[in-house]
């Protein structure tokens, strides 16, 4: 099959993005990293595509962007699964760009860090699963992408934040309880409008209603769902 | 007591070093070139071994001590593997402290599964996810010392190189990606940034982001390498666009077993030629077998359809989801075709117990570093040597007192280290490397491959340090003229005592030079390979 990618670039935060088209040529057995890999040393290897990459088996939520404008992990759409003819891809738009595809989302860990999301005493085992699930978040953006809520320098921190905190107020102690989940209610239950656009779109499948309905019952009605215990 | 210390890396090893650091009130930095969730530790997925005993099986940790550096077929330093051991049990309570949510006995105690090499239940796990558990619990405890303003963070940071002065590791250069600026950081250094999987680009297991440059210049301004013909090659992997993709030795822990087929006929090889472990031999020796069945013209199979859905479902089910992503197969049902992989590198860095390099002022722990394995890794062990010796570095050089006492600047003249080698290059001296450095290895085969990277040309400073570390894997190979470990030579398959050596890579005047260095000999090691 024959794709014809069309790519947003940008040189630098302070110049204007411009689109380039090329041709590829494949079986569709392969994903958009496996071809920005390919066109990075053909096509472009004079000036190659900026783009961030690690895992390459959607584990590490580094290659997100727009794929035909939908938020995703290039390393997890595959060319077959798209629609022939034109793909365009864009970097994500609620994060500002560094070059290319690469845009700066440090706005997630400092919201993490805003909110105080660790433990100061030992973590309470947690039997439900809900820390396990919310522990696979990638941090890649996408859920914050689609939002309807969340931009950057905003009081209301998203989805990229329900996660990690949902996995730290399933193991609280009470010590670390009260802070929690004051600083989940203020930056996440007071924000969250419940389109659960981020449900639909989390590339690692986690239950986000899970997680939501978890943490409010914890931190905003006083009540935590743990086996065994009301 | 250090004033500065810079770590490289913000995988396991990096924030179990900064963590330590942080937690004695120590500042440091952590340098990386993407943020920890896109570390190459997120995907180690089987387990960490710790003699915890949980399971009623009276194991000690000095079985696990024993059985790590058989394991290893007696090549690692016995006094560091009993350090790691020893401390094993606290790093994996620690970590469930933190909040890993490792699989539970139904009386609350860590539940520990089978791994190769061990003949007791030794790795504690969370399902087949582990290594992104335990960063994600490690990311949030480190972030607190983050807000504290103990740990600074420097993601999209590349290393440069070391700034060596009078003998002393005075601090790093780097660079921020995508063209910004060059700084030059004081202080003393820890280096945890991973494995030699850029000297292998799409044929490991592991990130495609690591180039293997910073590595190889760091040999070249004569950081002392060892081991380095040590490379693990997991008998499990299957090929996905752009890399090998592991499939976790916990889908044997819980009753996997590989077979052969050939000419219709299915053969449980592992299970015929060594009765006991049977497809949890160590690694190496799994591999190995699996190269010798395929040779001989035989598909290799795992086959977990006997595991019950009890195990898929409260262990395993995220192993199932990831091979139905890649194979219209069901692993429940249907065997799945596996080949050996390169997956870890039991050589780097040449560090003592302590985790200090030949270069004052400068540490390495985790992948990147030699320690704790020897010839052989352990299933369980990288994740547990990654946080000790992180913990063991920061220790260490916590009470390092700099002899340079320059300040951090911007550095705006030109450095010759700042530059990549192409994917064409690096490429092509993969396909030279892989042919030399394979399961089964031959003077031929290796003197091949010496022949075709010598004769490589270089256009800058990277691909020249890039080819000085090569040329210094396969000598190593090349003069270990026996078989141990990871390491076999078809035209010596014996393993000799007079091999029970560390090999060790220098660069000096332009030229690799390999030796070998005695180990730390322990009387009571009744064990005399």
């Amino acid at each position: 099959m024959l794709i014809r990618f069309e790519i947003i670039r940008r040189k630098s935060p302070a110049d204007k993005p411009y689109t380039v088209s090329v041709e590829y040529e494949t079986d569709g057995e392969e994903t958009v990293a496996g071809a920005l890999t390919e066109l990075n040393v053909s096509a472009f290897a004079d000036d190659p595509i900026e783009w961030e990459s690690s895992c390459r088996q959607k584990k590490c939520g580094a290659c997100a962007m727009l794929i035909n404008g939908r938020p995703g992990l290039a390393c997890d759409a595959w060319l077959k699964d798209l629609p022939e003819g034109t793909v365009r891809l864009e970097p994500l738009k609620k994060f500002p760009v560094i070059r290319d595809l690469t845009v700066d989302r440090s706005v997630m860990l400092d919201n993490l860090k805003q909110l105080g999301a660790w433990l100061r005493d030992s973590a309470v085992p947690d039997t439900t699963g809900v820390a396990y699930d919310a522990s696979r978040c990638l941090q890649c953006g996408c859920c914050l992408e689609v939002c309807p809520n969340f931009y950057a320098g905003g009081e209301f921190f998203g989805t990229a934040v329900l996660a990690p905190a949902s996995r730290l107020i399933a193991e609280a102690p009470d010590t670390d309880g009260k802070r929690l989940y004051g600083a989940y209610s203020e930056h996440f239950y007071r924000g969250c409008g419940k389109s659960l656009a981020c449900r639909d779109i989390c590339p690692a499948g986690i239950d986000m209603e899970r997680l939501l309905v978890n943490s409010n019952a914890a931190a905003v009605w006083k009540r935590k769902f743990r086996r065994g215990k009301k | 007591m250090a004033d500065m210390i810079n770590i490289i890396g913000a995988g396991l090893a990096g924030l179990s070093a900064a963590l330590t650091l942080a937690e004695k009130g120590i500042r440091c930095r952590l340098i990386s070139a993407q943020s920890s969730e896109r570390a190459q530790s997120v995907l180690a997925e089987g387990g960490i071994n710790a003699a915890l005993d949980t399971m009623g099986e009276g194991d000690t940790t000095a079985l696990h001590c024993e059985e790590t550096m058989k394991g290893g077929v007696m090549l690692a330093d016995p006094y560091a593997v009993e350090g790691l051991t020893k401390h094993a049990p606290d790093v994996v309570r620690k970590l469930a402290e933190l909040g890993v949510p490792f699989n539970r006995n139904e009386d609350g105690s860590l539940m520990l599964r089978s791994f190769g090499g061990q003949k007791k239940k030794r790795t504690a796990f969370a399902k087949s996810s582990t290594g992104k558990m335990i960063m994600t619990a490690l990311i949030d405890a480190v972030r607190r010392y983050e807000a504290e303003g103990l740990v600074e963070r420097l993601p999209r940071h590349r290393l440069i190189r070391l700034l060596i002065n009078d003998g002393e590791c005075a601090g790093v250069r780097v660079k921020e990606c995508c063209g910004g600026t060059v700084r030059d950081l004081a202080g003393a250094v820890i280096l945890a940034c991973g494995g030699l999987n850029g000297f292998f680009p799409s044929m490991t297991t592991g990130t495609t982001t690591n180039t293997g440059t910073p590595a190889a210049v760091m040999f070249t301004q004569g950081l002392l390498f060892a081991n380095l013909e040590m490379i693990q090659y997991h008998p499990t992997t299957i090929a996905i666009p752009g890399k090998r993709c592991l499939i976790s030795e916990a889908a044997r822990g819980e009753g996997g077993r590989l077979f052969s087929l050939k000419d219709g006929e299915k053969r449980y090889f592992m299970e015929e030629k060594y009765p006991t472990l049977g497809n949890l031999m160590p690694r190496d020796v799994v591999s190995r077998e699996m190269f010798f069945e395929m040779r001989r013209g035989g598909e290799i199979f795992l086959d977990m359809t006997g595991i019950t859905e009890e195990v898929w479902e409260g262990k395993l089910s995220d192993l199932r989801e990831e091979i139905m992503h890649y194979f219209p197969l069901d692993p429940k049902r249907d065997p799945i075709p596996v080949q050996p992989g390169i997956h870890y590198f039991m050589g780097g860095i040449y560090v003592n117990r302590l985790h200090e390099t030949n270069i004052d002022g400068l540490y390495a722990a985790g992948e990147c570093a030699c320690q704790y394995h020897g010839a052989n890794r352990l299933g369980g062990n990288s994740m547990l040597g990654a946080v000790y010796g992180g913990m063991t570095a920061a220790q260490t050089a916590s009470g390092y007192k700099r002899r340079n006492h320059n300040g951090d600047r911007d550095f705006t003249g030109r450095d010759e280290y700042d530059c990549e080698a192409s994917a064409e290059f690096s490429r092509s001296m993969g396909y030279i490397l892989r042919e030399g450095l394979g399961i089964v290895r031959t003077e031929s085969g290796i003197r091949a491959a010496i022949e075709s990277v010598e004769a490589l040309g270089y256009a800058n400073e990277a691909e020249k340090a890039k080819k000085a570390l090569a040329e210094a894997m396969l000598y190593s190979a090349f003069g270990r003229m026996e078989s141990r470990g990871a390491h076999y030579r078809e035209d010596f398959p014996e393993t000799f005592a007079g091999f029970k050596k560390t090999t060790v890579s220098e660069y000096n005047g332009g030229r690799v030079r390999v030796t070998f260095a005695d180990l730390p000999e322990r009387n009571d090691n009744a064990d005399q390979i």
